[in-house]
């Protein structure tokens, strides 16, 4: 008997349905399949884990399936009944509730707010709010998660962690509305989150299987292998895969998301030269800003990478600003080529030679509205202008030699940058500092953050060529494989000081391990 | 108008920092009128003498309804310009409305209710143009602005239509407890709004539309209805604020608003109410509204060449702004 059949005549669900079925999910974009006829299933109390490299279709089926975006064809069937819904209001009703891989909260409102947010319900009678009753409410779902965070807090107030529980609790309010267990969608929850916040987050998702069903979308894939029930791998816009997680492994799930599997040179370690001695061309001596950073000196070479390891709130990231002239130094000086430089601003650090990289190259990287040419000379316009006019000649043979020199996919130089793919966008956004033949050290913040498998193999490819070009490079990345893996040198910080400095030549790399001790 | 860039762009600061930026917004503007009533008073006693807190309140009270009026609308990251249009056709229209020299209407002080509509009628058409023609609030407002001046201007017809209902006369003439009635009105009216701000969907989703638009509409919101509301409710507090002027005037005029954007809008950033919405709120615009009356009041006292006051009132008030935003500066903070 099917399980719609077995719920007409008995009115409940067998224990083992899927409450949630996808059938022949199509979506196009311009130019693009983004689902290509997409089947799959998911079962009570279930965790399923969902990969692929990006634009594989991972976050448009999750968008779809939260009513955000409408499908073109197929169906989806939510225990046992075929959804009609058409937006994030009616999945909800549904019982579909997605957290948002950008968090979707209201900062400047408290938590039990955010919580019951456009579901209110007897929380608000006749537009007047009951603030006791909406706070009670919004404690039930924070306890669900035993999160201990207080709904009368202000949103802004609390951690990125906080603030990610919050959105857990939101998601779970729907079983009172709707009166069933609720779908959670989690799309890559944990890109931006540090080791232990990590742990956090994989310790609720356990909790959320006993009262929910979940669909975790993740590029970590030793932890989707180990939090999920089943790993379904998209590729293309298909699923092309359903594993088993006890019999897999993450060599395995690459091997299928890219049809290749991860090689020796990934890295391209064997491409890294050691540097020439020479003089410095970043020296930073003695740099503090209290509360931020503590007697911070070291010197990086022409052509070499430092690496700096560390956990947030480690002063890493406040090291690099000040380098970027985003944050002034208390005391201490930074040296470019061994003359003092006065990086009060941005636009002096651009002056002098820095460069800086950063982590969310949309809305700090490139100007999405702009064309790829006017992008790349954004920080660099006196390389393209005659007098006071911009010479659109000398703008567009500069746009095509990097768009060249880089491989950067465009359909034209005079493309969007913003409809770009992430990859290209980062590429883009380097291009930007390499135009200028000023560039002496380059910032380099979390740069193949929310890139694919393939897309960061380019980008350490173009470190490499760009530390053979000369430059001295300041490296920050999420992973500690990453950062041994690219650095010449690597500089452990801990709550603000440097406390370890370790070499890693190519023929001998330090150990995950090693680095790690120093950090926690 | 302010934004804050993404959070990797904002360079991490010490909790006291933050807090002093908060206390700053939050409190800055109720410390800038106690320095300014101390050095007023330093310069003339007469300054605190009762009789000029009376005057004070009178002085601000149309503006505090204004500027409730534009709080919710820049909570919720919008604005407001159409102020002095629906002013002008607000005022000229009850002139014509009660008993007067130049009709025989006479609908007594039921003008009262139906000028109040008209001023709605206007919001809510703003809302209308700014959510369903997709036309920026700036420029929606705007062109409101224009046609509410035009329309008075030919309701108007060249000379002032004389108000010879004397109950209306009494709301702008009266006085309880030295107060004048327009002050009591206008208190009436801020509590009101902060019941709306603290209490009802209405006040906690222009905090929600300011705080994260796309968010709100994520979560179900009807975003477009709230911000009809709040532009309904904006045209109806210029509307009252009209109704009161042209009571103490005693004439309708076209010129009625003149002068109320600027100063409505001032007393609500000088409140700390951020112009990219999401932050301020009710009792702050209430202390912006007194800190522009006490300049203006101040400066009279204190014996400024009069010529010389409205450009001083400027520059003080940029000074107000500045020194309240002070410690929100960062280097990549966006501001436009």
């Amino acid at each position: 008997m099917s399980a719609a059949a077995q719920l007409e005549q008995t009115g409940i669900l067998p224990e083992d349905a899927p409450v949630l079925r996808v059938e022949g999910v199509t979506k196009d974009f311009p130019g693009v399949r983004a689902l290509d006829d997409v089947t799959l299933e998911l079962r009570r109390h279930e965790v399923l884990g969902l990969v692929g490299e990006n634009g594989a279709g991972k976050s448009t089926l999750l968008k779809v399936l939260a009513g955000v975006t409408p499908s073109d064809s197929g169906r989806i069937v939510v225990r046992g009944a075929p959804a009609t819904y058409h937006n994030v209001a009616g999945a909800q009703r549904t019982g579909i509730g997605m957290v948002f891989q950008d968090q979707a909260l209201i900062p400047n409102v408290t938590v039990a707010e955010n919580i019951m947010l456009g579901a209110e319900g007897g929380a608000v009678r006749r537009g007047l709010y009951r603030w006791r009753e909406l706070n009670r409410r919004a404690q039930v779902q924070l306890d669900k998660i035993k999160a201990r965070v207080s709904p009368g807090a202000l949103t802004e107030s609390l951690s990125f962690a906080e603030r990610q529980l919050v959105e857990l609790a939101k998601v779970l309010g729907i079983e009172e509305r709707i009166d069933a267990e609720p779908i959670v969608l989690l799309d890559e929850p944990t890109t931006v989150l540090e080791r232990e916040e990590i742990e956090t987050l994989f310790a609720q998702i356990e909790r959320l299987r006993t009262c929910a069903s979940v669909i975790f979308v993740s590029h970590r894939l030793d932890e989707v292998l180990g939090v999920s029930d089943r790993v379904y791998v998209m590729r293309d816009g298909k699923c092309v895969a359903e594993l088993d997680p006890k019999t897999s492994d993450v060599h395995e799930l690459h091997l299928i998301m890219v049809g290749r599997g991860l090689s020796e040179s990934y890295y391209q370690e064997a491409e890294q030269r050691e540097p020439e001695p020479a003089e410095p061309r970043l020296s930073v001596q003695g740099l503090t800003l209290p509360r931020h950073y503590e007697n911070v000196s070291f010197d990086v070479l022409p052509g070499e990478v430092m690496g700096i390891a560390g956990v947030q709130g480690s002063g890493r990231e406040d090291v690099c600003r000040t380098l970027f002239g985003a944050l002034a130094q208390k005391s201490g000086q930074i040296l470019l080529d061994g003359r003092p430089a006065r990086l009060a601003s941005p636009a002096e650090a651009v002056q002098a030679g820095i460069g800086y990289v950063p982590a969310d190259r949309r809305s700090e990287g490139i100007i999405g509205q702009m064309s790829v040419a006017e992008n790349m000379t954004l920080a660099h316009i006196w390389r393209v202008l005659r007098g006071l006019v911009i010479d659109r000649g000398a703008e567009d043979r500069l746009a095509r030699e990097w768009i060249d020199r880089l491989a950067i996919k465009v359909p034209s130089h005079r493309a969007q940058a913003g409809n770009l793919s992430g990859g290209n966008q980062q590429k883009l956004s380097l291009a930007k500092w390499l135009v200028s033949d000023r560039l002496k050290v380059l910032v380099l913040d979390h740069p193949t953050r929310g890139l694919d498998v393939g897309a960061k193999a380019e980008v350490y490819a173009l470190v490499r060529q760009l530390s053979d070009r000369g430059l001295a490079m300041v490296l920050l990345s999420d992973t500690l494989e990453e950062t041994i893996a690219l650095s010449h040198r690597i500089i452990v910080m801990k709550d603000g000081e440097i406390v370890d400095r370790l070499d890693a030549p190519a023929s001998a790399k330090p150990t995950q391990v090693a680095v790690v001790e120093k950090m926690v | 108008m302010t934004v804050n860039v993404g959070v990797s762009a904002a360079p991490a600061r010490s909790p006291w920092q933050g807090r002093a930026a908060e206390f700053a917004r939050t409190r800055g503007s109720l410390i800038a009128l106690i320095v300014l009533v101390v050095a007023f008073t330093a310069g003339n006693p007469r300054f605190v003498s009762l009789q000029n807190i009376h005057s004070i309140a009178d002085a601000a009270a149309i503006v505090a309804v204004v500027a409730v009026g534009q709080t919710f609308v820049i909570l919720m990251g919008a604005i407001d310009l159409s102020v002095e249009g629906v002013m002008s056709v607000s005022g000229v229209t009850i002139s014509l409305l009660v008993a007067n020299d130049r009709n025989s209407l006479d609908l007594g002080l039921l003008a009262i209710p139906v000028v109040l509509a008209l001023g709605a009628l206007i919001g809510f058409a703003a809302g209308v143009a700014n959510t369903r023609l997709r036309i920026p609030s700036f420029m929606a407002t705007l062109g409101f602005w224009a046609i509410g001046l035009g329309a008075a201007t030919v309701l108007f017809g060249g000379s002032p239509p004389i108000i010879e209902q004397q109950s209306f006369l009494d709301i702008g003439l009266g006085h309880i407890f030295g107060f004048t009635k327009i002050s009591y009105i206008a208190l009436a009216v801020v509590l009101f709004a902060w019941v709306l701000q603290r209490y009802t969907r209405f006040g906690r989703y222009a905090y929600v539309i300011g705080g994260d638009e796309s968010v709100a509409r994520l979560s179900g919101i009807n975003v477009d209805r709230y911000k009809i509301l709040i532009f309904t409710f904006s045209g109806t507090m210029f509307a009252l604020a009209s109704i009161l002027a042209t009571s103490e005037l005693g004439v309708g005029d076209a010129n009625t608003g003149t002068g109320y954007l600027f100063t409505a809008i001032t007393a609500v950033v000088i409140g700390g109410t951020l112009l990219s919405g999401g932050r301020g709120g009710i009792m702050q615009t209430l202390i912006g509204s007194l800190v522009i009356a006490v300049i203006v009041n101040g400066m009279i006292l204190v014996g400024i060449n009069p010529l010389a006051q409205q450009g001083i009132e400027g520059a003080i008030i940029l000074l107000a702004v500045a020194l309240t935003g002070w410690p929100l500066r960062r280097p990549l903070r966006v501001i436009k």
